[in-house]
C-alpha cells in the first residue's frame, strides 16, 4: 500500500496545501528545470479529485485472501486493540509510519480493519499526492485511499468514516533504519485541528517492522531541496536505501521487494480530545501527548523484538 | 474449502446441544473464536443472528451469520451474511450406549477472489482445521466435566454430605 500523510508542513502546526501548485513556481530557464516543471504537470494532472464513491467494498472483499496471504505468509502481521475502534461513526486512526514506499504496516491494517468491522463500514486512507498518481495503483482508490488534503480528509469524516492517516507521511517513512523505533511525525499537526474541527476522537495506531524491510540509509532532504522536489512534488525526501531487488535504490519511486519482517501492530485506546484536554485545547499538548503514548507504545512492542526481520 | 472435525462425546445427545446452542458459552469452547454476540432479537434458533470471528493467520475473519437450520438437539448450521462467505454445522448423533458423535464443519472461500483466493484457502486450512479439533475436543472436555460434576453432586447429596 501507499505511503501516506495528513497534510502539513513539519512544524508550521498549519494543514497543508492542496496539492502541486505548478503555477505558483517561476519558469525555470534550464533545460533540466523545464523538465522537471513538465513532469510535474503531468503528475498534477494525473492526481484524481476526491471521490469517495471510489471505494469498492466488492473489489475490497475480493481481494482480502491476496492482503492476508502478504500480511500473514510474509509479514506474519499481528494486530492487537482493534476493540479499541469505535464500533461506529467517524474515528481518526493516526499511525506512524514505516517501510519506504512499501508500507507493510499499511497492508497489514488493512486487512485487519476490513475483516474485523467488514467491508461494508466506510474506511478511508489518506496517501500522498505523488502515490495516486502513479501509474497501475489507480486501484489504490477503490480501496478507499485518497490524496492527502485537509478537504479529503474533512469528506471523509464527514461522510461518517473511518479515516487513516499517517501524520509523519514521506518523512517518516524514509528515515534511516536505525530509527526504526522512533516516531517522528516530523512536528505535523494538522490532523489535530483536524480532529478538533470534526470533533472525532483519535485513535492511535502503532507499527513495529515495518523498517526492517530494508536498509533504509538517508531520508535525502538535502538533495530533495536541491531538485526542488519539495517545491515540485510536495516531496520534502529523496530517500536512498539498500532493497531488493534494486541494491542501492534512490527514491523508492519504483518501490522495492520487502524482506519479510515481522510486523506488529498495536491499537490503544480512542481519545476524545476535548474531553481528555478541555473545550479549547492547546494544539501543541495533544501533539506532544500522542507521540509520547506512540512512542511508549513502541518502545514496549521493540523490547519484545528479539531480532530485526524476525521479530 | 471444507473442512469438518468429529468426536465421540461420553454424554447425551440433550446435554451436548445445551453446551452448542448457548451463544454465551460459544466461546468457551470454540478455538480461535474472538467474538460470537447475539446480533438479532431471538438469542437462539432459526433466524438468529450472531457477530463472530475467527482469527486465522493476521486477521480476525468472520461477519455477521444467521442461523439457516435449527433441529433440536440434532443440527444447528449457520451461513454467512456479511464477511468471507462461510457455512457452518453442529451435526449431533446418538450414539448407542448414551453417548453423541459431534461433528462441526465449515466451509469457507471469498466468491470471485480468483487463484489467489484458492491459495489463501488452502494455506488457511491448517489452521481453520486446527481450529475445529480443539473445538470439538473443548467441546467433549466441557460436556464430560459437567457430566461428572452434575453425577458428584448427586452422590454428595445422596450421601447427605
Amino acid at each position: 500500500m501507499a505511503q501516506t500523510g495528513t497534510a502539513g508542513r513539519p512544524g508550521n502546526g498549519q494543514t497543508a496545501l492542496p496539492a502541486v501548485r505548478v503555477g505558483d513556481e517561476q519558469p525555470s530557464g534550464s533545460l533540466v528545470g523545464r523538465a522537471l516543471r513538465s513532469f510535474a504537470d503531468q503528475v498534477a494532472r494525473r492526481i484524481p479529485r476526491a471521490d469517495l464513491d471510489e471505494r469498492d467494498p466488492d473489489f475490497i472483499r475480493e481481494r482480502l485472501p491476496m492482503l492476508w496471504l502478504a500480511a500473514s505468509i510474509w509479514f506474519r502481521g499481528e494486530v492487537r486493540g482493534l476493540g479499541n475502534i469505535p464500533e461506529s461513526g467517524p474515528v481518526l486512526l493516526v499511525g506512524n509510519h514505516s517501510g519506504g514506499n512499501v508500507t507493510p504496516d499499511t497492508t497489514v491494517f488493512t486487512l485487519a480493519f476490513n475483516t474485523y468491522f467488514g467491508v461494508e463500514r466506510p474506511f478511508f486512507q489518506l496517501a500522498h499526492n505523488l502515490v495516486l498518481s502513479m501509474p497501475g495503483l489507480g486501484q489504490l482508490r477503490k480501496f478507499g485511499t485518497v490524496a492527502a488534503s485537509p478537504e479529503n480528509a474533512r469528506q471523509a469524516l464527514r461522510s461518517g468514516a473511518a479515516l487513516l492517516v499517517y501524520p509523519g507521511g514521506d518523512y517518516e517513512v524514509h528515515r534511516p533504519s536505525w530509527e526504526r523505533n522512533r516516531v517522528d511525525f516530523g512536528g505535523r499537526r494538522g490532523f489535530i485541528r483536524l480532529a478538533l474541527d470534526e470533533n472525532v476522537p483519535i485513535v492511535p495506531v502503532v507499527a513495529i517492522g515495518g523498517q526492517e524491510t530494508a536498509l533504509f540509509l538517508t531520508r535525502g532532504e538535502g538533495l530533495a531541496r536541491l531538485l526542488r522536489l519539495d517545491r515540485l512534488f510536495r516531496l520534502k525526501v529523496l530517500p536512498l536505501s539498500v532493497a531488493l531487488p534494486w541494491g542501492v535504490n534512490v527514491g523508492d519511486m519504483l518501490g522495492h521487494l520487502p524482506l519479510p519482517a515481522k510486523i506488529t501492530i498495536e491499537t490503544l485506546p480512542a481519545i476524545d480530545l476535548r474531553a481528555e484536554f478541555g473545550e479549547d485545547p492547546d494544539v501543541a499538548e495533544i501533539y506532544d501527548y500522542l507521540v509520547s503514548l506512540m512512542q511508549e507504545t513502541l518502545d514496549a512492542l521493540a523490547a519484545e523484538r528479539r531480532l530485526p526481520v524476525l521479530g | 474449502m471444507r473442512t469438518s472435525a468429529c468426536i465421540e462425546v461420553a454424554a447425551p445427545i440433550e446435554e451436548v446441544w445445551k453446551i452448542v446452542s448457548d451463544p454465551g458459552r460459544a466461546l468457551s469452547f470454540m478455538s480461535g473464536v474472538t467474538r460470537w454476540e447475539v446480533a438479532s432479537e431471538n438469542a437462539t434458533g432459526l433466524g438468529a443472528r450472531y457477530r463472530m470471528l475467527l482469527r486465522v493467520g493476521s486477521a480476525e475473519i468472520g461477519g455477521l451469520i444467521e442461523v439457516v437450520e435449527w433441529d433440536e438437539p440434532s443440527d444447528y448450521a449457520w451461513t454467512s451474511v456479511t464477511g468471507v462467505d462461510q457455512r457452518g454445522r453442529f451435526r449431533l448423533r446418538r450414539m448407542r450406549g448414551g453417548g453423541t458423535r459431534v461433528e462441526m464443519r465449515l466451509a469457507y472461500g471469498v466468491a470471485g477472489s480468483g487463484p489467489f483466493g484458492w491459495i489463501a484457502e488452502q494455506m488457511a486450512a491448517p489452521t481453520v482445521r486446527g481450529h475445529l479439533r480443539r473445538t470439538v475436543q473443548q467441546l467433549k472436555r466441557l460436556v464430560e466435566y459437567e457430566q461428572l460434576r452434575e453425577r458428584a453432586a448427586a452422590r454428595r447429596a445422596a450421601a447427605g454430605i
